[in-house]
């Protein structure tokens, strides 16, 4: 189980009213220029994100640019709706750069199956390439592969919707983001699948004598 | 680190890892105190242990940790 808000602990004290958020509660032109400003930011912020994220040969500069207005379109239309939640935590630009950044992964995570995914098999299990990154590779020792295969046991002993989206994102790294696009649900659910999954397949190690238990 | 360790570091989950939707809901919080400098994992735990287990969270908060540290212009 994930843990709630209220381990978090207390949040910073409210601000005075940001001027960002007087001018784009107002009516009439300084709201106007507000949101002019505001859209303009959020495409040099998705921009730079969308640098950060991608390598040039991935997405050309044409297309990028594209994307960037996309997002700080997205991102506009979720900040205003938003702005009545707005609590003052933190700047406003820090708050809504948080929306262009966010809109940059989902759409990244939907445009995966475009540009990359076509041929991701979400059928079968890549465990070649997963053992290779947890060093499990069969011909390192005897213990990497009895460590492998109580893996893989553990693996088909989770029900179908654990297996399926631990071998999508875990196993055949298929990103996060873009499972939560292809299967139509959130981030904190298939991260949740996935974490449950953890829990179930260490349990199991931990059973069979391969980990240690832990104390939590 | 060797085979077992890895795995078992791959598997082992926080019980204080808060999840998505809340890292999603407090990352603005937590980044603009991780850009002043301050040590925002002490203060919020169950945000640090999440964004360390969870890759596209991690991910969202060094975005907008790098934008915080160098604003764009305007």
């Amino acid at each position: 189980m994930l843990a709630a808000v209220d381990d978090l602990g207390a949040l910073p004290s409210e601000r005075d009213v940001d001027p960002w958020v007087a001018s784009l509660r107002s009516v009439g032109p300084a709201r106007d220029d507000r949101l002019r400003a505001l859209h303009d930011l959020l495409v040099r912020v998705a921009s730079r994100e969308l640098s950060r994220r991608l390598s040039a040969s991935y997405l050309g500069g044409q297309d990028r640019d594209d994307l960037a207005h996309e997002v700080a379109a997205d991102a506009m239309v979720a900040i205003l709706k938003k702005l009545p939640e707005f609590r003052g935590e933190s700047r406003f630009t820090t708050w809504a750069y948080k929306f262009a950044v966010l809109e940059v992964s989902n759409k990244l995570g939907r445009s995966y199956w475009t540009w990359v995914g076509r041929t991701v098999a979400l059928d079968t299990a890549d465990w070649a390439q997963f053992e290779d990154r947890m060093a499990l590779a069969p011909e390192k020792s005897a213990e990497a592969r009895e460590l492998a295969d109580a893996l893989r046991s553990a693996v088909g002993n989770l029900t179908p919707r654990q297996r399926e989206v631990f071998v999508a994102i875990v196993v055949n790294g298929v990103p996060l983001d873009a499972m939560v696009a292809k299967l139509g649900t959130s981030r904190n659910a298939l991260y949740k699948v996935v974490f449950d999954a953890r829990r179930k397949i260490r349990a199991e190690l931990v059973a069979n004598g391969h980990l240690n238990p832990v104390d939590e | 680190m060797d085979e077992r360790e890895t795995l078992d570091r791959f598997l082992t989950t926080d019980p204080r890892d808060v999840g998505c939707d809340e890292a999603m809901a407090f990352l603005h919080v937590y980044a603009e105190l991780a850009a002043s400098g301050a040590d925002a994992a002490e203060r919020f735990p169950g945000m640090a242990a999440h964004l360390l287990a969870c890759g596209p969270c991690g991910d969202d908060f060094q975005g907008l940790l790098d934008i915080l540290t160098d604003p764009p212009e305007g």
